[in-house]
């Protein structure tokens, strides 16, 4: 598979929020350019009308739909659309640069399940990620959610999956330097809100889910429990506290990042489309 | 009577009245309440296996703060013949629907309801697994 390395870079390393959307209706991808057009105009016209963003009201903003030909799982997927919005200072020459001020991007990385039982004329991918600030992300949703008859909603992630995720990406096998493995749990019901963080050297936590896992490329219920638990367990020895009574509520390794207010970040290249398989089932999940 | 573990502790024996029902209650945002409960079931009496246990699962209502996966509970519930009754404890309704639930489950297991008695409970959820 390659990648544009180019437009993936412009995917890693960035804070994503994270959508889940229902199939879009009558989308065609022979038209990104128009639609790029009209989005730009209705965002245009929305600021006209005062509704819209609070800084930079000197500024232009410019739409730029594409595709990203190699982000999809199967042939059954559909390619993913990237929508950037960059601003241009209305006084300057024609020669400045656009600034890039947000990216939202829809894909569907072995949604097959969705797209199965889809009708005919609708478009699923069903994972949506934004970055950038949130007046854009609503501008950009309700066009898309007005033009192609969708609906947006914020994904979140519940301690039970961010569990499967730590054990996944903990587990993987990384050639360089990893950084620490680490999980912030909300501990519930105190007067002040307390968090606990708890860092794992990555050799540590990748070594504990090779003992765990019985079939390399299988990953059961069963294993991630016992991860898990032996994780308690530890801390439970050194500091006397029940982690399993806390709310998993962040998990941080070297492939990627994940907050249960669904919000994600994705470190490393080779394991994205990984990542991304996750993210697109765990939206599916949330759409049926 | 509430505790929050079992055995419940020796010294009040001779004081505790006879036991009917009990319910074992799993807070679904709480990995260690499921272990908590799995642990306590061990001191348990087989007899009361026979329609006087329940599990009762909580907090349902968010299911995105969910730390137990609910088919554990329902292998837990299939493992000891015992209900698995679901609620989120936050609404009112739920709550009160809840409680008159158990209070139900309660007079069949004291026997106050003639003609029927806890052994149904275990009859009911045979019929289900045969399906």
């Amino acid at each position: 598979e390659k990648a544009d390395p180019q437009k993936t870079a412009l995917l890693l390393r960035k804070a994503w929020t994270l959508y889940s959307v229902t199939p879009l209706y009558g989308f065609r991808r022979a038209r990104l350019r128009d639609y790029a057009r009209l989005l730009g105009a209705f965002i245009a016209a929305e600021k006209q009308k005062g509704l819209a963003v609070e800084v930079g009201a000197e500024l232009d903003i410019r739409v730029a739909l594409s595709s990203l030909a190699d982000i999809r799982g199967s042939e059954l997927d559909q390619a993913a659309v990237l929508v950037q919005l960059s601003s241009r200072s209305r006084g300057s020459s024609r020669n400045s640069e656009d600034k890039p001020v947000w990216w939202g991007w829809f894909c569907s990385v072995f949604g097959d399940e969705l797209s199965e039982n889809v009708p005919e004329h609708f478009t699923c991918l069903p994972l949506f990620l934004s970055h950038g600030a949130e007046s854009y992300t609503a501008l950009v949703g309700s066009w898309f959610q007005k033009t192609f008859d969708c609906c947006f909603r914020r994904l979140a992630i519940s301690p039970l999956n961010l569990s499967w995720m730590v054990a996944m990406w903990a587990g993987c096998k990384l050639d360089r330097a990893a950084s620490a493995v680490e999980l912030v749990f909300s501990v519930p019901r105190l007067a002040q809100p307390l968090d606990i963080s708890y860092a794992i050297h990555p050799e540590d936590a990748k070594a504990l889910w090779d003992t765990v896992q019985k079939t390399p490329g299988e990953i059961t219920q069963e294993e991630v429990d016992v991860f898990m638990d032996c994780l308690y367990a530890h801390f439970h020895r050194h500091f006397k506290i029940h982690l399993s009574a806390a709310k998993l509520v962040k998990i941080s390794t070297a492939i990627a990042s994940a907050h249960c207010d669904g919000m994600v970040k994705i470190l490393h290249s080779q394991y994205l489309p990984g990542v991304l398989m996750l993210l697109t089932e765990l939206a599916i999940s949330q759409i049926q | 009577h509430l505790a929050t573990s079992l055995p419940l502790p020796s010294e009040r024996d001779h004081l505790r009245p006879r036991i009917d029902l009990v319910v074992f209650m799993i807070d679904i945002k709480s990995k260690y309440s499921l272990k908590n409960v799995e642990t306590s079931l061990a001191y348990v009496d087989a007899s009361f296996f026979l329609g006087k246990v329940c599990f009762l699962v909580t907090g349902v209502g968010r299911v995105n703060a969910c730390s137990i996966e609910t088919n554990a509970v329902c292998k837990l519930g299939e493992t000891y013949c015992s209900p698995v009754l679901f609620c989120e404890l936050e609404l009112e309704g739920v709550r009160a629907a809840t409680a008159q639930r158990l209070v139900r489950m309660l007079r069949i297991c004291a026997g106050h309801i003639p003609g029927v008695s806890a052994l149904s409970f275990v009859s009911l959820m045979r019929k289900s697994n045969d399906d």
